[in-house]
């Protein structure tokens, strides 16, 4: 993956598959304490004990097209070699909450990338779902709600091409403003 | 195109979008559109699958293609990402293997608007999936 922001993507799979029908997205970038944190929660249908302590076994997946789940150790192995951790806690019924840190000012961690891109393409893919992106830092917070966002565009479709467009530049400018 | 900074610019934008779009038309007839569905599996999106969703979309309203552009998993074709199906309106669905972005608009230009097999296609007894 060359960003994080393709990682939160193919995560973020797990949680449609997962017929989840809200997922919150949260980024903390915290430089005192050297902390690049993301957080990904769902209320899907979450997973069995036993499921959970394979899921980042890059040899095991729940899918029938392959036979190997490579999303989750990707981004467990990619947390770790530069100096972070990955975990993962789920309840059947209930949903599954993924917690990320990365050392902020570690040279080798991936740059976020075009994490505007990736939340306005799953909420198109997905108009039914609704996203929660909050983005922390130091100079300020930034929440992109899509339950607000669909109040707003009322019967037009997030899906709409345009309407895409349009939500990718709202959260450049405001995530603009708060990134340092 | 105008500055969106607020959910206010947003309101002001669809507004004026609405008055130039008949979008209820669009989402009550999906059997009679294009229906693109873009693998976004970790395999695909490692791929490049996201750059080719976004020219996907972007490519069908400049060229007014009345097009549904959304994502499945993995299809099995780990080795060709990224895929894509593609089922024109009153055919069975297509799917073409390694899609870049050049091959995308080769698509679109041949085979969508004039129904022009090409390359890529992924000849296997193939049977759409929903997930």
């Amino acid at each position: 993956m060359k960003d994080l922001s393709l990682h939160i993507m193919d995560i973020i799979q797990n949680s449609v598959r997962a017929k989840a029908s809200l997922v919150e997205l949260d980024i903390n970038e915290n430089q005192k304490e050297d902390l690049y944190s993301i957080t990904i929660k769902d209320n899907g249908c979450g997973m069995s004990t036993e499921i959970l302590e394979r899921v980042c076994d890059p040899f095991f997946t729940t899918r029938t097209t392959r036979k190997v789940g490579l999303g989750l150790s990707l981004l467990k192995q990619n947390a770790e070699q530069t100096g972070g951790n990955m975990e993962i806690w789920s309840e059947e019924g209930k949903g599954t909450r993924l917690d990320v840190c990365f050392s902020l000012s570690h040279i080798d961690r991936p740059v976020l990338g075009d994490i505007a891109g990736t939340m306005v393409l799953l909420l198109g893919a997905n108009p039914e779902m609704d996203f929660i992106y909050r983005h922390r830092t130091e100079k300020g917070e930034y929440i992109f709600d899509t339950k607000e966002i669909k109040e707003v565009l009322e019967e037009v479709s997030v899906s709409d091409p345009n309407i895409m467009q349009y939500l990718k530049e709202l959260i450049k400018e405001n995530l603009n403003t708060i990134i340092i | 195109m105008a500055k969106v900074k607020s959910l206010a610019d947003l309101k002001r934008i669809k507004e004026e979008l609405q008055s130039k779009m008949d979008l209820r038309e669009k989402s009550n007839n999906p059997e009679g559109l294009v229906q693109i569905k873009v693998a976004m599996a970790t395999c695909g999106i490692a791929s490049g699958a996201k750059e080719v969703m976004d020219f996907l979309i972007d490519v069908t309203a400049k060229r007014g293609i009345q097009a549904v552009v959304t994502q499945t998993g993995c299809m099995g074709y780990c080795y060709a990402e990224p895929t894509i199906e593609v089922k024109l309106p009153g055919k069975e669905p297509i799917v073409f293997g390694d899609v870049d972005t050049k091959k995308a608009d080769e698509i679109v230009e041949k085979y969508i608007k004039n129904g022009e097999l090409v390359d890529g296609i992924i000849p296997v007894n193939y049977k759409t999936i929903d997930n």
